[in-house]
């Protein structure tokens, strides 16, 4: 046994870069961030960090699998009306609607002459069933939709438009149903959670860290599924799908996988946006949302946890200073900000990052720490560019 | 009732029995009727002219494609029913005619991929590469030359590696049945002469089908060969037998 191959040795799940990296963006959003930035700019990134749990699920999704899904705000939506469905109902309490006619409902309910809870309100009552809600409920759709399209071979660009369409569905049902979602307002004027005021300036500084301190959990997680064997499993169903099934996988199990977790992650996010913001309404869960999602990722750079994460803070923070001085080109610049990154740097700011400075920084931030040159390798690889549609 | 026991039991001495296999596209009949057996440990070709039905034959076998009619049995096993992870789980492997790896990933994951532990949702999340694993890499990596390759991303070897590396991912699994479309296909003379003794070291204690055109080659390792010609079967028998049957001749030999 002369040659022991240096991937094997590895044991954890983090390489050295990868720890530097998580405790850099730690640092930034923990330390670095609060204190540079006033209480209502923090807010603001706050909120972004929100999104980059779904960029963070569409690295898996999209960047890893090869699954794009064009609906992750339905997801975002339903994690972040579960909890908004709770506090709601705290809001809702007898003393507070007594002007209703029907008491300890929520309000856009009584304006839609509705006089009893519906039966899947009920449980919201209970903050322990609402938390696991928040990653259940977005994860048990995903889990159905996946059996249904993956199981039978629906893929590629045929996925991402059905998802889109059932994001276009999904805002249909909850602006339809008024009565019992709160209609094209979402619900509004949610107050305290458990009896903890979470409007004030010191709760939102609170939720802040929870958020960030859940973000990085999740990142965590992600690290650990694509270090895993069922991390290369999913690179190499993107890359040749029969030659993984005919080795012995249950393809589908592995896409209805990891478009599970996605979904739970993008849970997560909305739940967190629902309790900073403090309402939740179907602008979130739509087609433009959905895309805008994607759009984050892949400037961030679609190969990268990390890379997704900077992305969604990049595009968001781009977005609310454009919006400000020119509301109306920024959709504008948005879109070709989207085509740039498709044609000209195809794995975002993480791929620049890899092939221009990571190289000059040495192996400890994420250089090719290259083993003696081998022949084969003629030029300074461009990392796996596969067709952005697949 | 009475006919099948004796199907059955006749079926008990053959690793692979295919009877009255029809597949047809459109009303296109790529595989009519076929029926043919392999034996223990017996290498079977299969050769024909283009079109003739012979990659659509391994396709219904590892259940790419699904049968019209027809029965496949495997060890006393109806494949026509099984998925395909399901088949290659039975003791079947396939190798593609075009290389068909992982390019993204290194030798090493190409070949741990392979190795039959982990392969559900969970065993795959929990899988660790532990000394057998790493074991076992290593020795189909020597047997496939490509052991000092291991970090190597898949995309930077040559065609002959690439095939290679395929061929040592299906090893890697041991099946009982192994089934390879074109081994030596678009390979230069020395890479042929190195794939032609590799695969004789494989193909010992299984049974093999192979697809194949090089005839110097076929006549190297089959012990029997099945002639196809428009999906059915032409000429059957050892290869002095095929080559010597007019009908050959006439429709695949002569050119």
């Amino acid at each position: 046994m002369t040659t022991q191959a240096p991937t094997s040795g590895r044991s954890f799940f983090l390489r050295p870069q990868d720890m530097i990296g998580i405790a850099l963006l730690a640092l930034l959003l923990l330390v670095v961030l609060p204190l540079a930035l006033d209480n209502f700019r923090l807010q603001f990134v706050g909120k972004y960090l929100t999104y980059a749990f779904v960029a963070l699920g569409l690295v898996l999704c999209w960047g890893y699998a090869g699954i794009l899904s064009l609906g992750q705000g339905v997801f975002f939506g339903l994690g972040g009306y579960c909890m908004a469905m709770y506090l709601k109902l705290e809001a809702s309490s007898v003393e507070n609607t007594r002007i209703q006619s029907t008491p300890g409902i929520p309000d856009f309910m009584d304006w839609n002459q509705i006089t009893a809870l519906p039966w899947f309100w009920e449980p919201f009552r209970h903050f322990g069933f609402t938390t696991l809600a928040v990653v259940a409920v977005p994860a048990l759709f995903a889990l159905i939709l996946g059996f249904a399209l993956f199981k039978r071979r629906v893929g590629g660009v045929y996925f991402a438009i059905i998802t889109q369409a059932l994001a276009a569905i999904m805002t249909i049902l909850i602006v339809g149903q008024q009565g019992y979602t709160g209609g094209i307002n979402g619900i509004t004027d949610l107050r305290t959670l458990h009896g903890w005021d979470i409007r004030t300036d010191g709760a939102k500084t609170v939720l802040y860290f929870v958020c960030v301190g859940l973000l990085l959990a999740c990142i965590l997680l992600a690290y650990y599924v694509k270090s895993s064997k069922l991390g290369r499993l999913l690179v190499a169903m993107r890359d040749k799908e029969d030659r993984v099934r005919f080795s012995g996988y249950d393809v589908s199990s592995f896409k209805v996988f990891v478009f599970c977790l996605s979904a739970a992650l993008s849970g997560i996010g909305g739940a967190m946006f629902t309790l900073q913001v403090g309402f939740m309404s179907p602008s979130f869960v739509g087609i433009v949302p959905s895309i805008e999602m994607v759009i984050y990722t892949a400037v961030g750079g679609r190969l990268s946890i990390l890379g997704a994460i900077y992305g969604t803070l990049l595009v968001n923070w781009a977005k609310t200073s454009f919006s400000e001085s020119f509301p109306e080109l920024w959709l504008l610049g948005l879109g070709g900000l989207f085509i740039a990154v498709v044609l000209a740097f195809p794995n975002g700011i993480a791929g620049l990052w890899q092939v221009h400075v990571a190289p000059r920084l040495g192996p400890l931030f994420g250089g090719p720490a290259r083993r003696a040159a081998s022949p084969a390798v003629a030029e300074p690889l461009p990392v796996a560019t596969p067709a952005v549609a697949e | 009732m009475n006919a099948n026991v004796i199907t059955d039991a006749m079926n008990k001495d053959f690793v692979l029995a295919v009877e009255g296999l029809t597949v047809s596209f459109d009303g296109f009949k790529a595989v009519n009727d076929l029926s043919f057996y392999v034996d223990e440990n017996e290498i079977r070709v299969i050769i024909g002219p283009n079109g003739a039905g012979k990659t659509t034959v391994l396709d219904l076998i590892c259940g790419r494609t699904k049968a019209t009619a027809g029965s496949i049995r495997f060890k006393d096993r109806e494949l026509t029913r099984m998925k395909e992870h399901e088949i290659v789980r039975a003791g079947v492997g396939r190798k593609f005619q075009n290389p068909s790896i992982y390019e993204d990933l290194t030798v090493f994951e190409n070949l741990e991929i392979s190795y039959p532990k982990g392969r559900t949702v969970m065993g795959a999340l929990t899988f660790r590469r532990d000394g057998p694993v790493k074991e076992r890499v290593q020795e189909v990596a020597e047997t496939i030359f490509l052991a000092d390759q291991l970090d190597q991303r898949a995309e930077y070897l040559s065609h002959g590696q690439k095939q290679w590396l395929e061929i040592g991912m299906l090893l890697i699994q041991d099946p009982e049945l192994l089934m390879l479309d074109e081994p030596v296909a678009g390979m230069s003379v020395s890479e042929r002469k190195k794939t032609a003794e590799l695969l004789n070291r494989i193909i010992k204690d299984r049974s093999v089908i192979v697809i194949e055109h090089d005839m110097k080659f076929v006549e190297d390792i089959a012990h029997k060969v099945t002639v196809l010609h428009q999906g059915r079967i032409l000429s059957e028998g050892p290869m002095a037998k095929v080559q010597a049957d007019p009908k050959v001749v006439e429709v695949y030999l002569g050119h």
